[in-house]
Parts: C-alpha cells; structure tokens; sequence
C-alpha cells in the first residue's frame, strides 16, 4: 500500500524487439520484471506480468519479425501491448487453442512453438484482446490488475 | 526436500548457486518446451532439462524457479551462468536421464508443479 502511495506518476516502458534474436530475446520482460519489484508489486501479480510480457515478447522473437513491446503501469493495473509486423494470425480462434502452433521445427529446438503462447497470456491476464491482419501484423493487449 | 539434498540424489554437479543450496524444494516441472513450462506458476520450485540455452535461464527468472538442473550431463554455457548468478537461480547438471531424475525426485516425495497457472 505504501509503494501504491509513493507511485506519483504511471511509469511507460518501451522496448524494440528483434525478430529471430534468441539471445537478447527475454530481456525486455525482465526489465519490465524488475521495474514491477521495484515499485512494490506483489509476486504473484509481478509473476502473472512477467509471464504474459515473456510469452508476448517471444512471440515477437519467433513470428513477428521484429515489433515493439510497451507497458503502461499504473497504480491499478499493470497494461501489457505487444505490437508486431509480422505475418498476422489468417484464424485467431484456432490460434488460441491449446497446442496450435505454426512454429517449425528449428523454433522448437530452441524451446518455443508449443502452441502455448497466446492461451497462456490470455490465463495470465485479467483482460486479454487480440487483432491482427494477415500481411500487416499483430497487436496482442493484456491488462493485469493489482487487485 | 533441501536444494543440497535434491543435488546429491542426482548426483549433480552445481555451477552456480551454491548459496541457494539450503533452499527448500517442494515442487518441481520437466520438459524441453519452455513454452510448455512456462504455464506452470509455482515459486521456488525446480526445473529439470535437456535443453540448454540462454531461455532456459529466462523462463525460470520470468517463474520465479528456484533451480534448473540439466539432464545427461549437459552443462550450461558462460552466458548462461552469468544471467543466472544475475538473477539467484542455481544451476546444476546430472548424468542421469530425464525419466530417471524425475523418477528419483518423485520416489523422494517431491510434487509436481500444480497447473492451472490462473486462478
């Protein structure tokens, strides 16, 4: 409650993600992991956030072709917006079943393509919408309350 | 099941993280699909592996893992090591096989990660 308090101003946080960098690929959401620590969030909320941007921000690594990440916290609810010009989603309701991935196999060595993504930020967040247009690209929004 | 305990029934050689060893592990998940792993939400718990990349690393800091330990005696890259000095996770490396490693933690009492991760 404390923290709540001293939160004067809603903090924005901005990252570019590349395509295809699976080496600095996670880095975002850690910095947004630890901009949550620092302002007092509790884990279980820090840990939901962390998770979606994570999922987020891979997906931008494996299918976006690069695009940006932005979180908005505010003192209430903590907005995740992955924005990606990659290929766009042709079926989003078949792309958020458990298990559907269009990922090949070399994503899937490296770890990612179990189809569990977008399922998995939409169980992490408490408000979850997806848009995406074939041939332009992805917007994937999760919002996350403190309470 | 203390995290020094967990090492000496795989066998495992630590890398880093050696003052998370009197950590208490209750739970633990397995898999090389981090996406998979990922749906499982439970803190201070272990990861077992044969994956090895910089992603194993960033998936147990995004859970909030307490310990990965890699299977068939794979070890870890510097990168990797770095991160996880970083970030307070302990790595480990056993020879024993994945079925094995879960085999022996399951046997010793250990749970698996409880799913779904959303209330």
């Amino acid at each position: 409650m404390e923290s709540r308090k001293q939160m004067s101003q809603d903090i924005t946080l901005e990252y570019p993600i590349k395509g295809m960098d699976f080496v600095s690929a996670g880095e975002a959401s850690s910095n947004i992991k630890h901009t949550l620590q620092l302002i007092g969030f509790s884990p279980a909320i820090i840990r939901r956030a962390a998770i979606a941007a994570y999922e987020a921000e891979m997906n931008i690594v494996i299918h976006g072709s690069g695009g940006v990440l932005k979180t908005v916290i505010t003192p209430e609810k903590i907005e995740l917006t992955a924005e990606d010009s990659g290929p766009g989603i042709p079926d989003i309701d078949l792309a958020m079943q458990e298990g559907y991935s269009t990922a090949p196999d070399h994503i899937r060595e490296m770890g990612f393509g179990a189809g569990m993504g977008l399922p998995n930020i939409r169980n992490c967040s408490d408000e979850f919408v997806i848009d995406s247009q074939v041939g332009k690209g992805t917007i994937v929004k999760a919002v996350i309350y403190r309470t | 099941m203390h995290l020094t305990e967990l090492s000496e029934l795989l066998e495992a050689d630590i890398y880093c993280g050696q003052g998370n060893m009197k950590n208490i592990i209750s739970y633990v998940c397995a898999g090389d699909l981090m996406s998979d792993i990922l749906v499982f939400s439970q803190p201070h718990s272990l990861l077992l592996t044969g994956l090895v990349n910089m992603q194993v690393v960033r998936t147990a800091e995004m859970l909030d893992i307490a310990a990965v330990v890699f299977i068939r005696g794979k070890k870890p890259t510097e990168d990797m090591l770095e991160l996880a000095k970083q970030k307070g996770i302990a790595l480990l490396t056993t020879r024993k096989t994945m079925y094995l490693s879960c085999g022996l933690l399951y046997e010793a009492g250990l749970k698996n990660v409880p799913v779904p991760l959303a209330e």
